[in-house]
Protein backbone atom coordinates (compact mmCIF):
# COMPACT_ATOMS: atom_id res chain seq x y z
CA UNK A 1 0.00 0.00 0.00
CA UNK A 2 1.38 3.66 -0.61
CA UNK A 3 2.45 5.80 1.97
CA UNK A 4 0.67 8.13 3.57
CA UNK A 5 1.91 11.48 3.98
CA UNK A 6 1.55 11.08 7.74
CA UNK A 7 3.53 8.20 7.18
CA UNK A 8 6.17 9.94 5.30
CA UNK A 9 6.64 12.30 7.83
CA UNK A 10 6.74 9.90 10.85
CA UNK A 11 9.69 8.48 8.59
CA UNK A 12 11.64 11.58 7.24
CA UNK A 13 11.77 12.21 11.09
CA UNK A 14 13.02 9.06 12.85
CA UNK A 15 15.63 8.96 10.64
CA UNK A 16 16.47 12.33 11.23
CA UNK A 17 16.86 11.65 15.11
CA UNK A 18 18.29 8.24 14.89
CA UNK A 19 20.73 8.91 12.02
CA UNK A 20 21.35 12.35 11.90
CA UNK A 21 21.50 13.40 15.75
CA UNK A 22 18.31 15.50 14.78
CA UNK A 23 15.74 16.54 17.53
CA UNK A 24 12.30 17.46 17.96
CA UNK A 25 10.47 19.41 20.35
CA UNK A 26 7.07 20.85 21.08
CA UNK A 27 4.32 20.06 23.40
CA UNK A 28 2.29 17.44 24.00
CA UNK A 29 4.20 15.54 20.88
CA UNK A 30 4.14 11.78 22.54
CA UNK A 31 0.67 12.33 24.34
CA UNK A 32 -2.83 10.58 22.82
CA UNK A 33 -1.81 9.96 18.81
CA UNK A 34 1.58 11.17 18.28
CA UNK A 35 0.31 14.41 16.50
CA UNK A 36 -1.50 12.59 14.12
CA UNK A 37 0.90 9.79 14.19
CA UNK A 38 3.23 11.75 12.28
CA UNK A 39 5.89 11.35 15.63
CA UNK A 40 7.69 8.35 15.81
CA UNK A 41 8.95 6.81 19.50
CA UNK A 42 12.04 7.01 19.27
CA UNK A 43 15.37 8.65 20.84
CA UNK A 44 15.90 12.56 20.54
CA UNK A 45 12.32 14.03 21.70
CA UNK A 46 11.99 16.52 23.64
CA UNK A 47 8.72 16.98 25.28
CA UNK A 48 8.39 20.80 25.83
CA UNK A 49 6.48 22.28 28.99
CA UNK A 50 3.66 24.80 27.70
CA UNK A 51 5.79 27.34 27.14
CA UNK A 52 5.71 28.89 23.13
CA UNK A 53 7.38 31.55 23.48
CA UNK A 54 9.96 30.00 25.32
CA UNK A 55 10.21 26.82 23.31
CA UNK A 56 10.99 28.39 19.75
CA UNK A 57 14.04 30.24 21.85
CA UNK A 58 15.28 26.92 22.63
CA UNK A 59 14.30 25.51 18.93
CA UNK A 60 16.75 28.15 17.86
CA UNK A 61 19.34 27.40 20.60
CA UNK A 62 19.03 23.81 19.41
CA UNK A 63 19.62 24.68 15.45
CA UNK A 64 22.70 26.96 16.56
CA UNK A 65 24.39 23.70 17.63
CA UNK A 66 23.76 21.47 14.58
CA UNK A 67 20.86 19.90 15.67
CA UNK A 68 18.59 20.74 12.54
CA UNK A 69 15.37 21.10 15.17
CA UNK A 70 11.71 19.94 14.08
CA UNK A 71 9.67 22.00 16.02
CA UNK A 72 6.28 21.58 16.13
CA UNK A 73 3.73 23.92 16.12
CA UNK A 74 0.07 21.94 17.11
CA UNK A 75 -1.79 25.05 15.45
CA UNK A 76 -0.72 27.37 13.41
CA UNK A 77 -2.71 30.06 15.45
CA UNK A 78 -0.13 29.03 18.19
CA UNK A 79 2.39 30.74 16.00
CA UNK A 80 1.78 34.08 17.11
CA UNK A 81 2.97 33.23 20.87
CA UNK A 82 6.00 31.09 19.10
CA UNK A 83 6.70 34.17 16.59
CA UNK A 84 9.08 36.48 18.15
CA UNK A 85 12.65 34.61 18.31
CA UNK A 86 11.63 33.03 14.90
CA UNK A 87 10.83 35.86 13.45
CA UNK A 88 13.34 38.23 15.10
CA UNK A 89 16.53 36.17 15.97
CA UNK A 90 16.23 32.86 13.55
CA UNK A 91 15.29 34.57 10.14
CA UNK A 92 17.88 37.59 11.20
CA UNK A 93 20.75 35.28 12.12
CA UNK A 94 21.81 34.54 8.79
CA UNK A 95 22.15 37.79 7.16
CA UNK A 96 22.82 39.81 10.12
CA UNK A 97 24.99 37.77 12.55
CA UNK A 98 26.28 35.22 9.48
CA UNK A 99 25.03 32.34 11.89
CA UNK A 100 22.83 29.45 10.72
CA UNK A 101 19.99 28.25 12.64
CA UNK A 102 17.99 25.98 10.41
CA UNK A 103 14.73 25.49 11.92
CA UNK A 104 12.61 23.48 10.57
CA UNK A 105 8.61 24.81 11.83
CA UNK A 106 5.84 22.51 11.79
CA UNK A 107 3.28 24.13 11.62
CA UNK A 108 0.08 21.98 11.61
CA UNK A 109 -3.44 23.51 10.48
CA UNK A 110 -7.20 22.09 11.09
CA UNK A 111 -10.37 23.18 10.64
CA UNK A 112 -14.34 22.29 10.89
CA UNK A 113 -15.39 20.02 14.12
CA UNK A 114 -16.24 23.08 16.13
CA UNK A 115 -12.45 24.01 16.11
CA UNK A 116 -13.85 27.72 16.65
CA UNK A 117 -11.64 31.02 16.36
CA UNK A 118 -8.62 30.57 18.12
CA UNK A 119 -7.23 26.14 16.83
CA UNK A 120 -8.43 26.74 13.19
CA UNK A 121 -6.53 28.84 11.47
CA UNK A 122 -3.31 28.49 8.21
CA UNK A 123 -1.35 31.57 8.30
CA UNK A 124 1.68 30.71 6.40
CA UNK A 125 1.43 34.71 4.69
CA UNK A 126 2.57 36.40 7.47
CA UNK A 127 5.96 34.52 7.71
CA UNK A 128 6.17 35.48 3.84
CA UNK A 129 6.45 38.94 4.83
CA UNK A 130 8.69 38.54 6.97
CA UNK A 131 12.42 38.42 5.41
CA UNK A 132 14.77 34.79 6.30
CA UNK A 133 11.53 32.49 5.93
CA UNK A 134 11.21 29.90 3.29
CA UNK A 135 7.58 29.13 3.43
CA UNK A 136 5.83 26.14 1.58
CA UNK A 137 2.23 24.25 2.13
CA UNK A 138 3.61 20.23 1.22
CA UNK A 139 0.06 18.15 0.65
CA UNK A 140 1.80 14.89 -0.73
CA UNK A 141 4.63 12.49 0.27
CA UNK A 142 6.23 13.68 -2.58
CA UNK A 143 6.19 16.87 -1.80
CA UNK A 144 7.21 16.56 1.69
CA UNK A 145 10.54 15.14 0.73
CA UNK A 146 11.26 17.58 -1.60
CA UNK A 147 10.43 20.16 1.12
CA UNK A 148 12.80 17.91 4.24
CA UNK A 149 15.27 17.55 1.50
CA UNK A 150 15.85 21.45 0.55
CA UNK A 151 15.49 22.08 4.62
CA UNK A 152 18.69 19.82 5.12
CA UNK A 153 21.06 22.16 2.84
CA UNK A 154 19.36 25.40 4.32
CA UNK A 155 20.73 27.70 6.39
CA UNK A 156 17.78 29.44 8.01
CA UNK A 157 14.21 28.61 9.31
CA UNK A 158 11.44 26.53 7.00
CA UNK A 159 7.92 27.73 7.63
CA UNK A 160 6.21 23.91 6.78
CA UNK A 161 2.95 24.86 6.66
CA UNK A 162 0.52 21.59 7.15
CA UNK A 163 -2.91 20.63 6.69
CA UNK A 164 -4.94 17.55 8.58
CA UNK A 165 -6.78 17.34 5.91
CA UNK A 166 -3.92 16.01 3.57
CA UNK A 167 -2.47 13.80 6.21
CA UNK A 168 -4.03 10.66 4.14
CA UNK A 169 -2.70 11.85 1.12
CA UNK A 170 -1.10 9.37 -0.90
CA UNK A 171 -0.82 10.18 -4.34
CA UNK A 172 1.16 13.40 -5.88
CA UNK A 173 -0.84 15.95 -7.46
CA UNK A 174 -0.35 16.60 -11.15
CA UNK A 175 -1.08 20.08 -12.77
CA UNK A 176 -4.13 19.81 -15.22
CA UNK A 177 -2.61 21.90 -18.46
CA UNK A 178 -4.67 21.85 -21.66
CA UNK A 179 -3.99 24.21 -24.81
CA UNK A 180 -7.38 26.06 -24.82
CA UNK A 181 -8.13 26.49 -21.04
CA UNK A 182 -11.00 29.32 -20.20
CA UNK A 183 -8.61 30.00 -17.00
CA UNK A 184 -6.12 28.75 -14.57
CA UNK A 185 -6.37 27.89 -11.41
CA UNK A 186 -3.00 28.02 -8.72
CA UNK A 187 -3.96 26.09 -5.89
CA UNK A 188 -2.43 26.45 -2.31
CA UNK A 189 -2.47 24.24 0.72
CA UNK A 190 -5.86 22.23 0.90
CA UNK A 191 -7.74 24.79 -1.09
CA UNK A 192 -5.95 22.61 -3.46
CA UNK A 193 -8.11 19.77 -2.87
CA UNK A 194 -11.30 21.90 -3.42
CA UNK A 195 -9.91 23.47 -6.55
CA UNK A 196 -9.73 20.23 -8.35
CA UNK A 197 -13.26 19.43 -7.42
CA UNK A 198 -14.02 22.30 -8.67
CA UNK A 199 -12.59 21.93 -12.32
CA UNK A 200 -14.05 18.22 -11.95
CA UNK A 201 -17.73 19.85 -11.95
CA UNK A 202 -17.02 22.48 -14.49
CA UNK A 203 -14.84 20.38 -16.74
CA UNK A 204 -18.40 18.48 -17.17
CA UNK A 205 -20.99 21.95 -17.76
CA UNK A 206 -17.98 22.79 -20.89
CA UNK A 207 -15.50 24.85 -18.76
CA UNK A 208 -11.73 23.82 -19.22
CA UNK A 209 -9.53 25.18 -16.46
CA UNK A 210 -5.91 24.46 -16.30
CA UNK A 211 -4.35 23.49 -12.52
CA UNK A 212 -0.98 24.70 -11.29
CA UNK A 213 -0.02 22.76 -7.99
CA UNK A 214 2.27 25.48 -6.05
CA UNK A 215 4.10 24.00 -2.90
CA UNK A 216 6.94 26.80 -2.35
CA UNK A 217 5.48 30.25 -1.57
CA UNK A 218 8.43 32.27 -0.62
CA UNK A 219 10.80 31.83 -2.43
CA UNK A 220 8.19 31.87 -5.71
CA UNK A 221 9.61 30.88 -8.31
CA UNK A 222 8.31 32.05 -10.55
CA UNK A 223 8.76 29.59 -13.98
CA UNK A 224 6.96 28.92 -16.74
CA UNK A 225 5.26 26.03 -15.28
CA UNK A 226 3.71 28.57 -13.70
CA UNK A 227 3.54 31.38 -16.14
CA UNK A 228 2.95 29.88 -19.91
CA UNK A 229 -0.74 28.35 -18.55
CA UNK A 230 -1.69 31.62 -17.30
CA UNK A 231 -0.16 33.10 -20.69
CA UNK A 232 -2.56 31.04 -23.22
CA UNK A 233 -5.76 30.88 -20.84
CA UNK A 234 -5.56 34.83 -20.77
CA UNK A 235 -7.18 34.87 -16.90
CA UNK A 236 -6.15 33.11 -13.52
CA UNK A 237 -7.14 32.65 -10.11
CA UNK A 238 -4.89 31.33 -6.66
CA UNK A 239 -7.09 29.70 -4.02
CA UNK A 240 -5.64 29.44 -0.67
CA UNK A 241 -6.65 28.42 2.42
CA UNK A 242 -5.23 31.10 4.69
CA UNK A 243 -6.88 34.48 4.71
CA UNK A 244 -7.24 36.22 1.59
CA UNK A 245 -6.96 39.46 2.50
CA UNK A 246 -3.00 40.98 2.28
CA UNK A 247 -2.28 37.18 1.66
CA UNK A 248 -0.58 34.62 0.08
CA UNK A 249 -3.26 34.42 -2.95
CA UNK A 250 -3.20 38.51 -3.20
CA UNK A 251 0.31 38.28 -3.15
CA UNK A 252 0.77 35.60 -5.80
CA UNK A 253 -2.15 36.65 -7.82
CA UNK A 254 -0.23 40.03 -7.85
CA UNK A 255 3.26 38.56 -8.82
CA UNK A 256 1.56 36.73 -11.76
CA UNK A 257 0.20 39.35 -13.12
CA UNK A 258 2.54 41.84 -12.97
CA UNK A 259 4.94 39.38 -14.87
CA UNK A 260 2.32 38.04 -17.54
CA UNK A 261 0.66 41.28 -18.18
CA UNK A 262 -2.48 38.65 -17.30
CA UNK A 263 -5.69 39.12 -15.00
CA UNK A 264 -5.74 37.19 -12.02
CA UNK A 265 -7.95 37.03 -8.87
CA UNK A 266 -7.34 35.52 -5.89
CA UNK A 267 -9.67 33.62 -3.25
CA UNK A 268 -8.78 32.64 0.44
CA UNK A 269 -10.20 32.57 3.58
CA UNK A 270 -12.75 35.47 4.41
CA UNK A 271 -12.07 38.66 6.42
CA UNK A 272 -13.96 37.32 9.91
CA UNK A 273 -13.18 35.32 12.49
CA UNK A 274 -14.16 31.60 13.12
CA UNK A 275 -17.32 30.50 15.11
CA UNK A 276 -17.61 26.79 16.81
CA UNK A 277 -20.70 26.32 15.31
CA UNK A 278 -20.61 24.56 11.80
CA UNK A 279 -22.66 27.83 10.07
CA UNK A 280 -19.45 29.79 11.42
CA UNK A 281 -16.48 28.32 10.13
CA UNK A 282 -14.02 30.00 7.52
CA UNK A 283 -11.22 26.98 6.24
CA UNK A 284 -10.83 26.04 2.63
CA UNK A 285 -12.86 27.82 0.19
CA UNK A 286 -15.53 25.14 -0.86
CA UNK A 287 -15.48 23.79 -4.65
CA UNK A 288 -18.51 25.58 -5.07
CA UNK A 289 -17.63 29.32 -4.12
CA UNK A 290 -14.65 28.06 -6.08
CA UNK A 291 -16.86 27.31 -9.31
CA UNK A 292 -19.28 30.29 -8.48
CA UNK A 293 -15.68 32.56 -8.78
CA UNK A 294 -14.11 31.09 -11.63
CA UNK A 295 -17.43 31.48 -13.61
CA UNK A 296 -16.81 35.16 -12.05
CA UNK A 297 -14.15 35.80 -13.46
CA UNK A 298 -14.64 34.10 -17.09
CA UNK A 299 -17.90 36.41 -17.16
CA UNK A 300 -15.70 39.75 -16.91
CA UNK A 301 -13.23 38.62 -19.31
CA UNK A 302 -15.81 38.45 -21.62
CA UNK A 303 -17.40 41.59 -21.17
CA UNK A 304 -14.12 43.27 -20.97
CA UNK A 305 -11.70 41.65 -23.40
CA UNK A 306 -9.13 41.44 -20.68
CA UNK A 307 -5.97 38.98 -20.78
CA UNK B 1 32.24 39.54 55.84
CA UNK B 2 33.23 35.67 55.33
CA UNK B 3 34.26 36.01 51.60
CA UNK B 4 36.87 38.39 51.79
CA UNK B 5 39.93 37.63 50.96
CA UNK B 6 38.86 34.11 48.63
CA UNK B 7 40.94 35.68 45.52
CA UNK B 8 44.48 34.78 45.52
CA UNK B 9 46.12 38.39 44.93
CA UNK B 10 47.30 38.26 41.52
CA UNK B 11 43.38 37.22 40.19
CA UNK B 12 42.63 40.61 42.29
CA UNK B 13 44.30 42.43 40.13
CA UNK B 14 43.77 40.81 36.90
CA UNK B 15 40.23 41.24 37.67
CA UNK B 16 41.29 45.17 38.30
CA UNK B 17 42.99 45.24 35.08
CA UNK B 18 40.06 44.07 33.12
CA UNK B 19 37.81 46.91 34.89
CA UNK B 20 40.28 49.21 34.35
CA UNK B 21 40.62 48.27 30.57
CA UNK B 22 36.54 47.92 30.27
CA UNK B 23 36.36 51.31 32.04
CA UNK B 24 38.96 52.85 29.52
CA UNK B 25 37.48 51.19 26.25
CA UNK B 26 33.46 52.63 27.41
CA UNK B 27 34.70 55.93 27.29
CA UNK B 28 36.64 56.30 24.15
CA UNK B 29 32.83 54.53 23.19
CA UNK B 30 31.66 57.75 24.64
CA UNK B 31 33.84 60.36 23.05
CA UNK B 32 33.41 58.57 19.28
CA UNK B 33 29.80 58.80 19.93
CA UNK B 34 29.35 62.32 21.58
CA UNK B 35 31.57 63.91 18.61
CA UNK B 36 28.98 61.61 16.10
CA UNK B 37 31.66 58.96 14.57
CA UNK B 38 29.18 56.45 16.01
CA UNK B 39 25.89 56.78 14.95
CA UNK B 40 24.60 54.09 16.39
CA UNK B 41 22.72 53.95 18.99
CA UNK B 42 25.38 52.10 21.92
CA UNK B 43 24.59 50.93 25.63
CA UNK B 44 27.42 51.22 27.54
CA UNK B 45 28.77 49.32 30.43
CA UNK B 46 30.46 51.88 32.32
CA UNK B 47 29.80 51.27 35.99
CA UNK B 48 28.67 47.67 35.33
CA UNK B 49 32.28 46.54 34.89
CA UNK B 50 32.43 44.52 37.83
CA UNK B 51 30.66 41.27 37.16
CA UNK B 52 32.11 40.49 33.73
CA UNK B 53 35.89 41.42 34.90
CA UNK B 54 35.27 38.50 37.58
CA UNK B 55 33.79 36.38 36.12
CA UNK B 56 36.20 36.14 32.89
CA UNK B 57 39.00 35.41 35.37
CA UNK B 58 37.45 32.73 36.95
CA UNK B 59 35.09 30.82 34.72
CA UNK B 60 35.65 29.46 30.89
CA UNK B 61 32.50 28.93 29.25
CA UNK B 62 32.04 27.72 25.76
CA UNK B 63 29.19 29.51 24.88
CA UNK B 64 28.63 33.17 26.14
CA UNK B 65 24.96 34.74 25.25
CA UNK B 66 24.61 38.25 26.64
CA UNK B 67 22.49 41.06 25.65
CA UNK B 68 22.31 44.53 24.65
CA UNK B 69 24.63 45.70 27.48
CA UNK B 70 27.55 43.39 26.12
CA UNK B 71 30.59 45.10 25.71
CA UNK B 72 31.48 44.42 28.65
CA UNK B 73 31.58 40.52 28.59
CA UNK B 74 33.04 41.03 24.52
CA UNK B 75 36.05 42.41 26.47
CA UNK B 76 36.71 40.70 29.47
CA UNK B 77 36.05 37.35 27.47
CA UNK B 78 39.09 38.39 25.42
CA UNK B 79 36.77 39.22 22.11
CA UNK B 80 38.55 40.61 18.31
CA UNK B 81 39.22 44.67 20.06
CA UNK B 82 39.29 46.12 16.62
CA UNK B 83 35.88 44.28 15.25
CA UNK B 84 33.88 45.56 18.05
CA UNK B 85 35.28 49.04 17.04
CA UNK B 86 34.45 48.84 13.48
CA UNK B 87 31.36 47.38 14.36
CA UNK B 88 30.55 50.35 16.60
CA UNK B 89 31.78 52.54 13.24
CA UNK B 90 29.65 50.61 11.51
CA UNK B 91 31.81 49.62 9.11
CA UNK B 92 32.24 46.35 6.89
CA UNK B 93 35.32 45.17 9.14
CA UNK B 94 33.05 45.25 12.07
CA UNK B 95 32.06 41.74 13.42
CA UNK B 96 28.68 41.79 11.99
CA UNK B 97 29.90 44.12 9.24
CA UNK B 98 27.90 46.83 11.08
CA UNK B 99 24.32 45.63 10.74
CA UNK B 100 24.17 43.97 14.77
CA UNK B 101 25.62 47.62 16.24
CA UNK B 102 26.43 47.39 20.19
CA UNK B 103 23.84 44.78 21.03
CA UNK B 104 24.78 42.44 18.29
CA UNK B 105 28.66 42.12 18.95
CA UNK B 106 29.57 38.69 18.29
CA UNK B 107 33.18 36.65 18.48
CA UNK B 108 32.71 33.12 17.98
CA UNK B 109 36.51 32.42 18.53
CA UNK B 110 35.39 33.01 22.21
CA UNK B 111 31.72 31.77 21.65
CA UNK B 112 29.72 34.84 22.23
CA UNK B 113 26.78 34.81 20.11
CA UNK B 114 25.57 38.16 19.17
CA UNK B 115 22.48 39.62 20.61
CA UNK B 116 19.73 41.00 18.48
CA UNK B 117 17.58 43.69 20.54
CA UNK B 118 15.40 41.95 22.45
CA UNK B 119 15.76 41.72 26.27
CA UNK B 120 16.12 38.07 27.21
CA UNK B 121 15.62 36.32 24.04
CA UNK B 122 19.16 35.35 24.71
CA UNK B 123 18.33 32.77 27.64
CA UNK B 124 15.91 30.57 25.76
CA UNK B 125 18.69 30.42 22.96
CA UNK B 126 21.06 30.00 25.73
CA UNK B 127 19.04 27.30 27.08
CA UNK B 128 18.84 25.40 23.58
CA UNK B 129 22.36 25.80 22.67
CA UNK B 130 23.26 23.91 25.62
CA UNK B 131 20.40 21.63 25.35
CA UNK B 132 22.24 21.06 21.98
CA UNK B 133 25.23 20.21 23.17
CA UNK B 134 25.35 19.52 27.18
CA UNK B 135 29.55 18.94 27.11
CA UNK B 136 29.60 22.70 26.74
CA UNK B 137 29.32 24.97 29.55
CA UNK B 138 27.35 27.89 28.60
CA UNK B 139 27.42 31.89 30.46
CA UNK B 140 24.26 33.97 30.05
CA UNK B 141 23.47 37.58 31.32
CA UNK B 142 20.64 39.51 31.42
CA UNK B 143 19.11 42.41 33.14
CA UNK B 144 16.50 42.78 35.94
CA UNK B 145 14.45 44.20 33.24
CA UNK B 146 14.78 41.07 31.07
CA UNK B 147 14.46 38.99 34.10
CA UNK B 148 10.34 39.91 33.97
CA UNK B 149 10.18 38.86 30.51
CA UNK B 150 8.00 36.08 30.52
CA UNK B 151 9.63 33.22 28.44
CA UNK B 152 12.65 33.76 31.05
CA UNK B 153 11.81 32.10 34.46
CA UNK B 154 10.17 29.81 31.90
CA UNK B 155 13.42 28.91 29.80
CA UNK B 156 15.47 28.93 32.88
CA UNK B 157 13.28 26.31 34.55
CA UNK B 158 13.86 24.47 31.78
CA UNK B 159 17.06 24.34 32.29
CA UNK B 160 17.15 23.22 35.74
CA UNK B 161 14.32 20.40 34.93
CA UNK B 162 17.18 19.46 31.75
CA UNK B 163 20.07 19.86 34.30
CA UNK B 164 21.87 21.91 31.58
CA UNK B 165 24.83 23.41 32.27
CA UNK B 166 24.57 27.27 32.20
CA UNK B 167 25.63 30.19 34.41
CA UNK B 168 22.66 32.59 34.47
CA UNK B 169 24.03 35.95 35.69
CA UNK B 170 21.71 38.93 36.10
CA UNK B 171 23.13 42.41 35.95
CA UNK B 172 20.70 43.83 37.98
CA UNK B 173 20.98 47.84 37.85
CA UNK B 174 17.26 48.55 39.24
CA UNK B 175 16.59 49.84 36.40
CA UNK B 176 14.22 49.63 33.14
CA UNK B 177 15.18 52.76 31.03
CA UNK B 178 14.59 54.90 34.40
CA UNK B 179 11.50 52.56 35.76
CA UNK B 180 13.23 51.49 38.95
CA UNK B 181 12.29 47.59 40.17
CA UNK B 182 10.04 48.47 42.93
CA UNK B 183 7.74 50.55 41.06
CA UNK B 184 7.86 47.19 38.69
CA UNK B 185 7.45 44.46 40.44
CA UNK B 186 7.44 43.11 44.15
CA UNK B 187 9.93 39.81 44.13
CA UNK B 188 13.31 38.53 43.37
CA UNK B 189 14.26 36.16 40.41
CA UNK B 190 16.40 34.39 43.21
CA UNK B 191 13.60 33.74 45.70
CA UNK B 192 11.24 32.39 42.26
CA UNK B 193 14.37 30.17 41.04
CA UNK B 194 15.24 29.13 44.76
CA UNK B 195 11.67 27.56 44.78
CA UNK B 196 12.32 25.38 42.02
CA UNK B 197 15.47 23.91 43.15
CA UNK B 198 18.54 26.25 41.71
CA UNK B 199 21.22 27.19 43.16
CA UNK B 200 21.29 30.78 43.71
CA UNK B 201 22.73 34.08 45.20
CA UNK B 202 21.46 38.02 45.56
CA UNK B 203 24.42 40.02 46.06
CA UNK B 204 26.58 43.44 44.98
CA UNK B 205 28.34 43.16 41.84
CA UNK B 206 31.58 43.19 44.21
CA UNK B 207 34.45 41.05 43.19
CA UNK B 208 35.25 39.47 46.31
CA UNK B 209 31.32 38.57 47.05
CA UNK B 210 30.80 37.23 43.37
CA UNK B 211 34.21 34.84 43.79
CA UNK B 212 33.22 32.79 45.78
CA UNK B 213 29.63 32.14 44.46
CA UNK B 214 31.20 31.22 40.99
CA UNK B 215 33.74 29.08 41.80
CA UNK B 216 30.83 26.84 44.10
CA UNK B 217 28.18 27.36 41.01
CA UNK B 218 30.33 26.07 38.13
CA UNK B 219 30.15 22.70 39.84
CA UNK B 220 26.64 22.59 40.19
CA UNK B 221 25.19 24.01 37.08
CA UNK B 222 22.76 25.42 36.17
CA UNK B 223 22.80 28.11 38.65
CA UNK B 224 22.06 31.77 39.31
CA UNK B 225 23.24 34.80 40.55
CA UNK B 226 21.65 38.20 40.72
CA UNK B 227 24.41 41.01 40.99
CA UNK B 228 23.50 44.36 42.28
CA UNK B 229 24.91 46.87 40.27
CA UNK B 230 24.71 50.44 39.27
CA UNK B 231 24.94 51.97 35.54
CA UNK B 232 26.17 55.15 35.08
CA UNK B 233 25.05 56.50 31.67
CA UNK B 234 21.70 56.30 30.52
CA UNK B 235 20.32 53.01 29.16
CA UNK B 236 21.20 54.42 25.38
CA UNK B 237 23.17 56.39 24.60
CA UNK B 238 25.72 58.25 26.87
CA UNK B 239 23.88 60.93 29.00
CA UNK B 240 24.03 61.22 32.69
CA UNK B 241 21.56 61.97 35.22
CA UNK B 242 23.61 63.16 38.25
CA UNK B 243 26.11 61.75 40.01
CA UNK B 244 25.99 57.49 40.83
CA UNK B 245 25.02 56.16 43.80
CA UNK B 246 28.03 54.19 43.99
CA UNK B 247 31.46 53.46 41.22
CA UNK B 248 32.40 49.70 41.78
CA UNK B 249 35.81 50.49 39.87
CA UNK B 250 36.54 53.07 42.32
CA UNK B 251 35.54 51.00 45.68
CA UNK B 252 37.47 48.13 44.47
CA UNK B 253 40.46 50.30 43.90
CA UNK B 254 40.25 51.00 47.76
CA UNK B 255 39.66 47.79 48.63
CA UNK B 256 43.52 46.61 47.11
CA UNK B 257 44.54 49.63 48.39
CA UNK B 258 43.58 48.46 52.12
CA UNK B 259 45.26 45.24 51.24
CA UNK B 260 48.28 46.67 50.54
CA UNK B 261 48.46 47.30 46.98
CA UNK B 262 50.31 50.49 45.96
CA UNK B 263 48.34 53.75 44.60
CA UNK B 264 50.90 54.18 42.39
CA UNK B 265 50.71 50.67 40.86
CA UNK B 266 46.85 50.96 40.29
CA UNK B 267 47.58 54.19 38.95
CA UNK B 268 49.65 53.42 36.54
CA UNK B 269 47.48 50.30 35.38
CA UNK B 270 44.48 52.62 35.07
CA UNK B 271 46.72 55.26 32.78
CA UNK B 272 48.18 52.57 30.82
CA UNK B 273 44.44 50.88 29.99
CA UNK B 274 43.74 54.75 28.96
CA UNK B 275 46.07 55.19 27.05
CA UNK B 276 45.93 51.83 25.11
CA UNK B 277 42.35 52.34 24.57
CA UNK B 278 42.91 55.71 22.87
CA UNK B 279 45.81 54.87 21.17
CA UNK B 280 43.46 51.81 19.56
CA UNK B 281 40.38 53.60 18.87
CA UNK B 282 42.11 56.79 17.14
CA UNK B 283 44.16 54.09 14.71
CA UNK B 284 40.61 52.79 13.95
CA UNK B 285 38.84 56.75 13.40
CA UNK B 286 42.07 58.02 11.65
CA UNK B 287 41.45 54.94 8.69
CA UNK B 288 38.27 56.64 7.60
Amino acid sequence: MAQTLAETIKEITRKHLEENNGIILGQCLSAVGWVNNTVPDTKNIIELPMTDIAGAGIAAGLAITGRRPIFVIRFQDFMFLNSSTLVNYTAKAKEIFNISVPVFIRALATEGNGTGPVHSAVLHSIFMHMPGFKVCSPMTPGEYTQVWDEFMKSDGPIYVSEHRKSFNQTDEIPDIISPDADITIYGISTARFSAIQAIETLKQEGIKCNFVNILWLKPLDLTEKLTMPLMKSGIGLVVDTDFEIAGASQSIAYELMKKTNKYVEALGAEDRSVGTAQRYENGTPSPEKIITKIKELIEIRKNSNCG
Amino acid sequence: MEYYNTQANDTKLEIFKKMCHIRAFEKQVKKSYDTHDIKCPVYLSIGQEATSATISTIFKPDLIFTQHRGHAYYLSFGGNKDKIIDELLGRDSGCNKGKGGSPGIQDLNIGMIGHHGLIGENVPLAVGATLGDSTKKTLCVFGDGAAEEDYVFTAMAFAQTHKLPILFICEDNDLSILTKKQVRRNWELTDALKAIGMPTANIPDDPELITPYIKEFINKLPAFINCKTCRHLWHVGTGQDGTPQTDRLEEYKQKLLEIGYELEQLQEIEKQKLTEAEVLWRKHLQRQ
